[in-house]
């Protein structure tokens, strides 16, 4: 029993709420990618162990496994606090703002940029809380500056818009290089 | 004096200055908003320099490096929220300060510690110059090996009570470094048989991810928080006289701070506890710190702003950063074709001198911006966070979208967005992923060539410097066993005093 005492104490550390989810989890992807080892490297013939391709994931996966148990001992062994599947709600409210992300990524080279940003950045304070007139305009103001600085000065590799083919022709040469 | 001619004709030129006073102007601007951080202005801006030259890239990056922590002592000071992590202690004595009415003399006083620190850095970077151009020759592979090893151990080790999980992430990121495809036999590591996996795992979408979209989705989903209004009235230029009063604990503060910087894993956080603590039991009253002491508030922005300075040491002279920020500076360097190491002493001298000398003019720079300004930064900070999260987002995608043009990158940002705002959360350390990622790939290539010239593992450490190396590993890792166990002796007999008194 004293044993067991003091091999929690040594493991016991400040816990936030969800950590436990976070440890089981990482774990257990550590685990999988370990047992995917064989499969996803090669071990070459008359090659030494140090220039073998397998050398470096192996060893570093060995690593994060035996951490990732430490961590997960530790997070078993450490007091728990209230408010796991809160937390765990939190990070997954987060997928919305990503989806609306790689929404943004999708539509800029049919939209172009410069639009597509200013809806980007008008959406997303509406959603956040901010409908007020003068954060719509702080936020449209603010993608235009970002378009112009980022496209037209600083030539950022970034596609034209497809709509803009459908401009007139002198309107279409501008947008399409600064745009 | 011809290379120090060379260095002012590398700088000499609209490009660079425009890049160096935007840079460091910016960067206090980020560092003075709460929530945003050079580690994302950084990232962001990292792909929006390859069109530069490498200077003008690397001074833009430089000066938001080097001032963001002048900028995030004014939240700190004026409103108790540090606008950088680094600045948590600047609140203790910056704003019991203002609470007394002496908001100007905490501020004028923080920004000349600051300027002091950063200078004394760069002074010892250039007198450490020398003696690095003459030592970096000797790192072989198996040192720069070592150094790397040592680099990551101190990192993990440097997360007192995130041990373990500081470990697990820096092994991730050395994992995530070997994905794709392997570059000396060509065979594929953990590509699941993805297209877009053989390439590897970029850097840079990495970072951006970790740092900028982490940050932008954390400032989006958390409830909304606007910082308070202030009004700074006073004379901000009487703390460059009253500093003589302090000139002991703004030295030692200072020495701290290079010393903390130039060791990998270790920085700011270290190095101002320790000044901190210096201050404390150096002063004649002791009491005041905590409480609005001027010696405490010197002692903590003294410390912190020598560190960037003294963190480019072992940057430049081995190309192994010690910390996230130098990390992205390492990717800014190799951005730019610019591979710091020893042969950048030994080809670019000039190159290095005009580093330097960027050093020396941003903090000039950023003093007399702050002298100048401090009012109009505090409307800048007005901004709620939440709008802060809808434009870090935005300016995500030109850093992640402008380097492939690739929805899948912007996909793994996402994802490692969604795993660093965990990480936040959590309190989890994200540098040791970061650290993983860019050490693990030097010290693959280390290993396999200094292996190759070696007979037994022995004649790894014959060279004078390898021996030290090990040696520093070894005795750094029996130190932190010994600790742990003391500590755990010592929690054991508190305990059992603690339920002797209460049986009595």
């Amino acid at each position: 029993m004293a044993h067991l005492k003091t091999f929690q104490e040594l493991f016991r550390r400040h816990r936030h709420p969800g950590d436990l989810v976070f440890a089981i989890v990482f774990l257990a992807f550590s685990i999988f990618l370990l047992t995917q080892i064989y499969g996803e490297t090669s071990w070459v013939k008359r090659t030494k162990w140090f220039a073998q391709p397998r050398f470096w994931p192996a060893a570093s996966l060995i690593f994060m496994t035996l951490f990732a148990l430490l961590h997960f001992i530790g997070s078993v062994c450490s007091p728990r606090m209230l408010g796991r599947w809160f937390e765990v709600l939190f990070w997954l409210r987060s997928l919305e703002f990503v989806l609306y992300f790689l929404l943004y990524v999708a539509v800029v080279p049919l939209l172009g940029y410069l639009p597509s940003t200013v809806l980007f950045t008008c959406f997303l304070t509406v959603r956040v809380g901010l409908a007020s007139p003068r954060f719509i305009a702080f936020a449209s103001l603010f993608a235009v500056c970002v378009a112009v600085i980022f496209r037209a000065f600083l030539q950022v590799k970034i596609p034209a818009g497809q709509i803009y083919e459908a401009l007139p022709d002198p309107l279409k040469a501008f947008a399409l290089t600064y745009l | 004096m011809e290379t120090v001619l060379s260095s002012i004709s590398i700088l000499a030129q609209w490009q660079v200055l425009v890049a160096l006073l935007l840079g460091s102007i910016g960067g206090v601007i980020i560092g003075a908003l709460p929530g945003v951080g050079a580690a994302v202005a950084i990232a962001i801006l990292l792909p929006a320099t390859f069109a530069f030259e490498p200077i003008v890239g690397l001074t833009l990056m430089l000066g938001v490096y080097g001032s963001s922590m002048y900028g995030g002592a004014i939240p700190a000071i004026l409103i108790n929220t540090p606008g950088t992590a680094v600045n948590a202690l600047t609140t203790y004595d910056g704003y019991p300060m203002t609470k007394r009415g002496e908001g100007h003399r905490a501020l004028s006083l923080a920004y000349s510690a600051s300027f002091f620190g950063g200078i004394f850095s760069v002074v010892c970077l250039i007198l450490l110059s020398p003696l690095l151009a003459m030592i970096a020759p000797h790192f072989g592979s198996r040192e720069i090996f070592l150094a790397a090893l040592l680099g990551i151990i101190l990192v993990v080790l440097a997360h007192r009570g995130q041990v373990f999980a500081a470990g697990m992430l820096a092994s991730f990121g050395i994992f995530l470094s070997t994905i794709g495809l392997e570059p000396v036999k060509y065979t594929k590591r953990f590509t699941f048989d993805m297209t877009w996996l053989t390439s590897g795992i970029n850097l840079i979408v990495v970072v951006l991810g970790l740092f900028a979209i982490s940050q932008a989705l954390l400032l989006l989903v958390d409830k909304d928080h606007k910082p308070g209004k202030a009004h700074v009235d006073g004379n901000l230029f009487s703390g460059l006289s009253e500093l003589f009063r302090f000139k002991r604990i703004a030295s030692v503060s200072s020495s701290l701070g290079v010393l903390m910087g130039m060791i990998p894993g270790v920085g700011e956080f270290t190095a101002q506890f320790l000044s901190y603590t210096y201050a404390q039991k150096t002063s004649k009253t002791p009491d005041d710190f905590g409480n609005g002491s001027p010696e405490g508030l010197v002692a903590s922005e003294a410390a912190n702003n020598a560190v960037p300075g003294a963190a480019m040491i072992p940057l430049l002279a081995l190309g192994i950063p010690g910390e996230a920020l130098t990390a992205m500076m390492l990717s800014v360097f190799y951005v730019h074709n610019v591979i710091p190491g020893p042969q950048l002493f030994q080809g670019q001298l000039d190159f290095v001198i005009a580093i330097y000398i960027a050093l020396i003019m941003l903090n000039v720079i950023v003093l007399a911006f702050l002298l100048s300004s401090t009012n109009l930064l505090l409307k800048i900070i007005q901004i709620p966070t939440r709008f802060l999260g809808v434009m870090i987002l935005t300016l995500s995608f030109v850093g992640v979208y402008s380097l492939r043009n690739s929805i899948t990158d912007c996909a793994i940002a996402s994802a490692f967005g969604v795993f660093g705002l965990i990480l936040k959360r959590l309190n989890l350390p994200i540098v040791p992923i970061i650290l993983g990622m860019v050490l693990g790939g030097i010290m693959e290539v280390k290993l396999r060539s200094a292996m190759a010239r070696v007979k037994s593992p022995l004649d790894f450490v014959d060279r004078p410097i390898a021996a030290i190396l090990f040696a520093m590993i070894l005795l750094i890792l029996v130190l932190h066993v010994r600790t742990v166990i003391r500590e755990q002796k010592e929690k054991r007999e508190q305990e059992m005093s603690g339920s002797t008194e209460t049986s009595t």
